[in-house]
């Protein structure tokens, strides 16, 4: 593995040698990149991956030198005498042989260290979040807690993580490149005779600095593939704890609030647009799929959606959070999110009626959903 | 006939390819609906794979491995058009799920369970999954039929070291065909039961496994890539030595280069699967196997330089194309270490990266060998030559339009752009590539286009060939161009691997083999019943599709009618007699 120094000036030559010819490609953000490694697994891929591409890299100049040396030396000169009808030469093929074996070995080793090291939960109580591939989005739990969410993915920043995956229908692959490698989701079967859970896949890092990684599905799992993203929020120990306790603690709106004390029988304090969305939600087909912490919903099919309006993104890391997205998601999540399952204001969706809710009762509880932070 | 139909399958994969550049040209765009996306990319791996690269293949089989071998046919000349036909009609099954508006939209390697008529209700994964079906019939045909030819219709002296090294590598990818393409159909024929019979093989609810498929499907497929790319690296051995006057150096390392690359491809499959979670220890096994391939490729090229070495090169199209594979498919090579390393793979797996690599093996390899073939036997199977000054046209918007389209894939995928993606977020960054991708794809298409234009003006004007106008080594030099129809009028007999650069061995051939025989040697008739036939192997697996049991038995006694007639058909009966 290369030292911490020669790390970036590796990455620098390789990122110069791919990067050259499109120069324009090299400027700017590249927040889903995979030789931009910010965690531990990431870092031992990347290194490996540094060092592969540079003996790729000798390689292929040698040959195309060898190449373009032959053209250029032996085009058809009719001076030249008719070439010796030479026909092999045992010493060069064994060279040829066992210089590439040399060089195969060269990366393995490393290859078969590497592969056996990523695949060992970490040590110093890693934190398990169980992650649930649904078409098209990201159910996320924290057993120990929980604490269910979705598509954005809470992590402490320093501590080792192990992410325990399976899928709720086809086959999906989790991947943020920034964080490491992918590994497919999938469904679990049962076998056996005690009818034992099998299929359970896993992946083991720990974040280094808090940020925000995008990441989005990786393996084709239908008409959504493309639009199932999904980002990690990586925190400090104290600022994550936070979130969790946080979560647990039905935020401010969820319920009504209770009458006013007072008897001048002045109205309630709280916005009428979101106690409409409060009521229009818990009494239409919303609840059936979606839940809320501390309120009258427990639906399990959608997203959790404690907390949402506190999020970045709706529809798994499609659009910015804001009241009028949420708007449009609502009403006509299909035309955002082809493949989409849940049903629109007047669409079918996912094999589920219509919501029949109307223009006005979406904004309301858009407003609702948007406060509950 | 056989080139012709790839050539029709090969201009509608690229209008599919175009379509997809097309939809990728910029972030968020919506020039087609992710479904007919879906469609597309599905339908233009499958299309490339199977209705071109290997027809062409085939093609090459059919025309030339005779000529080489000093034979006046393959071996079953019926067989040979039933499995034509039958490839003819699995093509047009296959295509013909797009006037349903239900063509294939699970991607070319179909993985279960999405397959399942759960979460994949329509007629599409039928389409795919008999069109391949039907299709593999007629590679395991052609496969026997290839074998049977090569061991037994050799030339008097041409031993199997003295064969040149296309029918070497016909030899070598015929094996593989007859072994792979069983496994791919056991795959889809649980898929079958899956979908139509509701059995539960890869239903993980009901206890079965999603990941039989993808191994099933892969130990198909790996060896599947071995078919595609052994026949390119057997016509290039021989175009490399014509174009430079040299004898193919160490030409026992490169055919068993090319054998040993044939059973490898067998133990590597896996390396498809790194990211599935098959455990580090199936891991480093297919890291380790995977690797060990890279060293008789990489013999194989240094033996093709070494060849050109010394040498009296001749950069006609044929040879530019040849050494086009060698540069293209080097990087190819290379990239696929890379994902040999498994760690890097659970990077690069399913990005555009790899869309990269493979294009450079397959569009840059396969293909490139593939048109180095046709330039090369083109005069000796029509008796014209290919425009050489179109043809350099034609190689060099090929070579800069093929790098300008997927040297930029390398660049999107590294920055996190997975495949099979309808379309792709800003914020990712990766417009740029993606805009001189689609640039590049249409100077690609132009190049297909110019070829096109080609084959037909050469064929009908081109300048006239004489039976050895590269002056080459090989057997099917040795008769007039094109060959008359029993190919040799008497057998010759052969000395050595290069018997028409020895000027002895050449005049007795040739003396032979030019000679007008007296008597013209009979061959079968022609007949309408593999077509018959043909249309009804179609028609049986076709019928599975209505999932009752009955009706595919049907067609499948009109098939048992159809063997028996043709069966006692007499080849030989003389018109009118």
């Amino acid at each position: 593995m290369p030292t911490t120094e020669a790390r970036p000036r590796l990455l620098h030559l390789t990122a110069l040698l791919l990067g050259l010819m499109l120069l324009g490609a090299c400027q700017g953000d590249y927040p889903q990149s995979s030789i931009d490694p910010q965690s531990d697994f990431a870092d031992t891929i990347h290194s490996l991956y540094v060092q592969v591409t540079v003996w790729t890299l000798v390689i292929l100049v040698v040959v195309w030198s060898v190449l373009a040396y032959v053209v250029v030396r032996f085009r058809e000169n009719k001076n030249r005498p008719a070439p010796k009808q030479t026909h092999g030469h045992l010493g060069l093929e064994i060279a040829w042989t066992i210089v590439p074996a040399l060089i195969v070995v060269a990366i393995a080793i490393p290859t078969i260290r590497a592969v056996f090291e990523t695949q060992t939960e970490l040590e110093g109580d890693p934190l398990t979040v169980e992650i649930i591939g649904h078409r098209y989005w990201w159910e996320v739990r924290y057993p120990e807690s929980g604490v269910t969410t979705a598509n954005e993915i809470h992590l402490p920043a320093g501590r080792p993580v192990t992410l325990q995956m399976n899928s709720a229908d086809v086959i999906h692959s989790f991947w943020v490149p920034q964080l490491g490698g992918k590994r497919d989701v999938n469904p679990l079967r049962r076998v056996g005779e005690e009818g034992e859970l099998r299929g359970y896949t896993y992946l083991y890092f720990t974040v280094r600095e808090p940020g925000v990684f995008l990441g989005q599905c990786a393996e084709f799992c239908g008409e959504g593939h493309s639009l199932m993203r999904m980002r990690v929020v990586a925190e400090s120990e104290s600022d994550f704890n936070a979130w969790l306790a946080d979560w647990q603690e039905p935020s401010a709106t969820v319920t009504a609030p209770p009458p006013a004390r007072d008897t001048t029988g002045q109205t309630p304090t709280e916005d009428p647009l979101v106690a409409l969305g409060r009521q229009t939600m818990f009494t239409s087909t919303c609840v059936a799929c979606h839940a809320i912490q501390g309120a009258p919903a427990a639906g399990v099919l959608g997203p959790n959606l404690t907390r949402v309006g506190g999020r970045m993104t709706i529809g798994a890391g499609l659009l910015e959070n804001t009241p009028e997205n949420l708007f449009r998601w609502i009403k006509d999540p299909a035309s955002i999110k082809p493949g989409v399952q849940m049903p629109g204001a007047q669409e079918e969706g996912g094999g589920f009626p219509p919501t029949n809710l109307t223009d006005d009762q979406v904004r309301a509880v858009a407003a609702y959903l948007s406060s509950l932070r | 006939m056989y080139f012709v139909t790839a050539l029709v399958f090969f201009v509608i994969a690229g209008v599919e390819a175009l379509v997809i550049r097309m939809q990728l040209w910029r972030p968020e765009n919506d020039f087609i609906s992710a479904e007919t996306y879906s469609q597309m990319f599905t339908m233009h791996g499958t299309t490339m794979i199977f209705l071109v690269a290997m027809p062409l293949a085939v093609a090459f089989f059919n025309l030339i491995v005779p000529l080489q071998i000093g034979a006046r046919d393959v071996a079953f000349p019926r067989l040979n058009a039933l499995s034509y036909w039958i490839f003819l009609f699995g093509g047009i099954f296959l295509n013909s799920s797009f006037l349903f508006g239900a063509a294939p939209n699970t991607s070319w390697v179909a993985y279960a369970n999405l397959t399942s008529s759960q979460f994949s209700p329509g007629h599409n994964v039928d389409f795919w999954l008999l069109g391949l079906s039907i299709l593999g019939v007629s590679s395991i045909i052609g496969g026997v039929n290839f074998i049977t030819t090569i061991i037994n219709l050799r030339a008097p002296g041409m031993k199997l070291m003295r064969m040149p090294l296309f029918t070497w590598m016909t030899l070598v990818t015929s094996f593989i065909l007859v072994t792979a393409l069983p496994v791919l159909a056991v795959a889809l024929i649980l898929l079958a039961f899956d979908r139509f019979f509701g059995a539960n093989f890869y239903a993980p609810s009901a206890g079965g496994d999603p990941i039989l498929w993808q191994h099933l499907f892969w130990i198909f497929g790996h060896p599947e890539v071995y078919i595609l790319i052994l026949p390119s690296f057997g016509v290039i051995s021989d175009v490399i030595p014509t174009f430079s006057r040299k004898p193919l150096f160490g030409y026992p390392i490169v055919v068993y280069a090319g054998i040993l690359i044939g059973f490898l491809g067998w133990g590597v499959w896996s390396h498809h699967m790194f990211t599935v979670g098959l455990g580090p220890i199936a891991d480093a096994f297919f890291v380790a196997s995977t690797m060990i391939i890279a060293i008789p490729t990489g013999v194989k090229i240094f033996n093709w330089i070494a060849t050109m070495w010394g040498g009296q090169i001749r950069f006609t199209t044929s040879m530019l194309y040849a050494i086009g594979l060698l540069a293209i498919f080097t990087l190819g090579g290379l990239s696929g270490i890379m994902h040999a390393s498994a760690p890097i793979d659970l990077q690069q797996h399913d990005t555009y990266f790899v869309v990269a690599h493979f294009h450079y093996v397959v569009a840059g390899g396969v293909m490139m060998g593939l048109f180095s073939g046709l330039y090369y036997w083109f005069p000796k199977i029509t008796g014209r030559f290919m425009d050489e000054r179109l043809g350099k046209i034609n190689f060099w918007t090929y070579f800069i339009g093929f790098n300008l389209t997927f040297f930029p894939m390398h660049i999107s995928g590294l920055l996190g752009m997975p495949r099979r993606t309808w379309t792709y977020s800003a914020d990712l960054n990766v417009a740029l590539p993606n805009m001189v991708s689609t640039v590049g794809a249409f100077i690609f298409a132009l190049s297909a286009l110019i070829l096109v234009y080609t084959i037909i003006k050469s064929a009908i004007s081109g300048e006239k060939a004489g039976p050895n106008p590269w002056n080459a080594s090989t057997l099917e030099w040795s008769i007039p161009s094109p060959p008359p129809h029993y190919n040799f009028g008497e057998i010759p007999t052969v000395r050595s691997r290069e018997p028409l650069w020895r000027e002895d061995e050449r005049r007795e051939i040739e003396a032979v083999t030019l000679k007008v025989p007296d008597v013209e040697p009979v061959m079968p008739n022609s007949s309408y019943m593999p077509i018959l036939l043909a249309f009804g192997v179609a028609l049986t697996w076709g019928l599975v599709m209505t999932g009752r049991w009955w009706a595919p038995l049907i067609a499948l006694a009109y098939v048992g009618v159809c063997v028996f007639v043709w069966a006692f058909e007499d080849p030989f009966a003389r018109k009118g007699a």
